[in-house]
């Protein structure tokens, strides 16, 4: 158990922060958080940035135009641009962490070289298609249906839950082809280009009062054949083969602000008098052995990938479980801390701990995550 | 960096775990828990596998290793709910003539509480006027003294916490393999949610404070291993508790393991350093 970094990473992580302090004064301000194109506009440029300074896909194989890092230096870099104030991916997500790695894994020669240098370029943005009002937990009962005729699948259904949809080109979406096949049997994976007649997005609005995601509604939208990804009906198996490996980084950035939070937070409750109250205290000191814990589990995960190439998702869902409440809690503690001003939607604190209440839910339910855990790790029979 | 054991490390735990099931295993354990005395065979036959002399240097008869493998072997003591003074004994091999080798049973003075004080040789600190207390441990004979704990012992602290580790890793198994074999309404009871979620929930757990014990056995820090203890009284306290609801009605007999798994957590959760001071030491550190 070594918890030092080679002198390789440390370099690494040098050249990284070098690179920062340089680019970093050279970024726009932050746009205002409703502002759609403005927001795409913010994180196409970072991601230029970092295509010109060679860190774009980072975690990228080099066969498919990325740097080929391994997971240790993926965190290192998730670490320092965190720390650093840099921006995250933002409207970058679907494209280099999900669309990307898909198309990379299971595209063909053609369809890697058509649509992934401008994911890395930051030329053309992801959104995904996944989630629907009825395959919410139960995702491969989605019913898009997408209807093959000549060239083109005819497709018809609604999304839900589209994170960037007014502002992307693309999105990755997932459809039933064969509606009489078992349901993970009939689902076909397919490129949308979001400019395509018969596509109508509407924000949806949270409620944290933000429209961070949207519904899309598709009318007979035509998609070509040849932006099929993978085989007709073999899109859960093409989905799930990025889903289902990952490197057990992707909170690291979130659990170093976390840390920092709460650091911030002492200092708050140190300043107002509650850190007088011994109950806050000591729940502030536990949520410091907890975002400790957090960080060591992430490094636990991603020397587990480092060796064995992926962790497999279980171990994502035992950190995932944890995290997800943790983060929770972290903005529940804030909230006594500040006490009447956390009423104050003017506090980031306010907005973090209301975004904060998706956590248990996105990307797989706590309830859902403990099936995973209980059935996949802990080998307790399938039932209901 | 490389956060997951070597294969020495590997090979050093499993090695105590087949120690362990040959000389401590369940009918050792059920034996002990009828006769509750401190097994000298088992304590030498420990010494001479080098549980107490692990962390002294070669030059003076030890084994020369560290506190990552000290902490994998207490966690394989306390997933085999090894009884005995085995921290304060661990900490005096070197200092203590006798405790290195396992021929000289140490015990030490803790936070108004002392474990196996009739039955050891030599006693840290000050135990006088020490009374006896009906243990609610059937396997930890305590007295109460009058001393209060002012700092906990790092070092102690992470022990205790690597045997919580332990206990709740194997109060996992245990509810686990319960979950799988009993049968209520025609099927396992593992295959309901309720009954699953539980044992989901144990993990989780148990994996955290894996990575929170293993990390402060590589930093020695004093706060990481505060956290440490924090989470793996947690794990080790709520995992038996979770085990027992898990077992139903036989969970609350004195003939399933469940029960000795969390009263030993218990005691560890009090011994070296409680939840509140670990909070306190947290709190200072930010």
């Amino acid at each position: 158990m070594d918890l030092t970094y080679t002198e390789e990473e440390e370099a690494f992580r040098a050249g990284l922060r070098g690179w920062l302090a340089t680019a970093l004064p050279q970024l726009p301000p932050r746009p205002d958080p409703l502002d759609w194109p403005a927001r795409r506009a913010y994180d196409t440029t970072w991601q230029r940035m970092l295509y010109g300074a060679g860190y774009a896909g980072l975690h990228w194989p080099e066969a498919a135009g990325g740097r080929g890092a391994t997971p240790t230096q993926h965190l290192i870099y998730l670490e320092e641009t965190e720390k650093a104030g840099a921006p995250y991916v933002g409207a970058n997500f679907v494209g280099l962490l999900h669309a990307g790695p898909t198309i990379a894994a299971e595209g063909t020669p053609g369809q890697r070289a058509r649509w992934l240098p401008p994911v890395l370029r930051g030329d053309e943005i992801w959104c995904q298609g996944f989630s629907e009002p009825d395959a919410g937990s139960d995702l491969a009962a989605l019913r898009t249906r997408a209807v093959r005729d000549g060239d083109d699948y005819v497709v018809s259904g609604s999304k839900i839950w589209t994170s960037h949809a007014e502002v992307a080109d693309w999105c990755e979406l997932l459809v039933r082809t064969d509606p009489d096949a078992p349901k993970h049997r009939g689902i076909t994976w397919l490129a949308l280009p979001m400019d395509a007649p018969g596509i109508t997005v509407r924000p949806l609005r949270t409620l944290a009062g933000s429209a961070e995601f949207a519904e899309v509604f598709l009318d007979e939208v035509r998609v070509p054949v040849a932006n099929r990804v993978g085989a007709e009906n073999d899109g859960w198996r093409v989905t799930m083969v990025t889903l289902s490996f990952e490197r057990g980084t992707a909170f690291v950035g979130e659990v170093v602000a976390c840390r920092r939070t709460l650091a911030e937070l002492a200092k708050t409750a140190q300043a107002n008098g509650s850190w007088d109250d011994d109950a806050l205290r000591r729940q502030l000191g536990r949520l410091n052995a907890e975002f400790t814990a957090l960080w060591r589990l992430t490094q636990w995960n991603v020397s587990a990938a480092q060796r064995g190439g992926g962790v497999p998702g279980v171990g994502g869902s035992v950190f995932k479980l944890r995290y997800s409440h943790a983060r929770q809690e972290l903005f529940d503690t804030a909230a006594r801390v500040l006490g009447p001003d956390a009423l104050d939607l003017g506090r980031d604190l306010t907005l973090d701990r209301l975004s904060s209440l998706s956590y248990t839910i996105a990307a797989g339910t706590s309830q859902i995550q403990r099936n995973i855990v209980a059935e996949r790790i802990l080998g307790l029979p399938k039932g209901r | 960096m490389d956060f997951q054991l070597t294969s020495d490390q590997r090979a050093l735990k499993a090695g105590m775990r087949e120690l362990l099931a040959a000389r401590f295993g369940r009918d050792a354990l059920r034996a002990a828990v009828d006769r509750p005395e401190l097994d000298r065979t088992l304590w030498r036959a420990l010494g001479e596998a080098g549980f107490f002399a692990l962390r002294l240097p070669e030059s003076e008869g030890g084994v020369g290793l560290g506190l990552p493998e000290a902490v994998l072997l207490f966690e394989e003591a306390g997933r085999a709910l090894l009884p005995g003074p085995l921290v304060a004994s661990h900490l005096a091999a070197g200092a203590v003539k006798g405790a290195a080798g396992g021929e000289t049973v140490v015990t030490r003075v803790d936070g108004g509480l002392v474990g196996w004080l009739a039955e050891a040789d030599h006693v840290q600190g000050d135990a006088s006027g020490a009374t006896p207390l009906r243990s609610v441990d059937p396997l930890t004979p305590l007295h109460r003294t009058g001393g209060r704990r002012t700092t906990g012992d790092p070092e102690a602290v992470l022990l205790a916490a690597a045997e919580q580790l332990g206990s709740a890793a194997r109060s996992t198994e245990l509810a686990v393999q319960h979950a799988q074999e009993r049968e209520q309404f025609g099927r396992p009871v593992g295959s309901f949610q309720a009954v699953k979620h539980l044992c989901a929930d144990m993990l989780v757990r148990t994996e955290v404070a894996r990575a929170a014990v293993y990390a402060a056995a590589v930093t020695g820090d004093a706060e990481e291993i505060a956290g440490a203890k924090l989470l793996a009284d947690e794990a080790a306290v709520r995992g038996a508790r979770d085990c027992l609801q898990v077992h139903g009605g036989m969970g609350f007999t004195w003939e399933a393991d469940v029960h000795l798994h969390l009263k030993r957590a218990w005691v560890r959760a009090e011994q070296w350093q409680s939840a509140k001071e670990a909070c306190e030491v947290l709190a200072a550190a930010l």
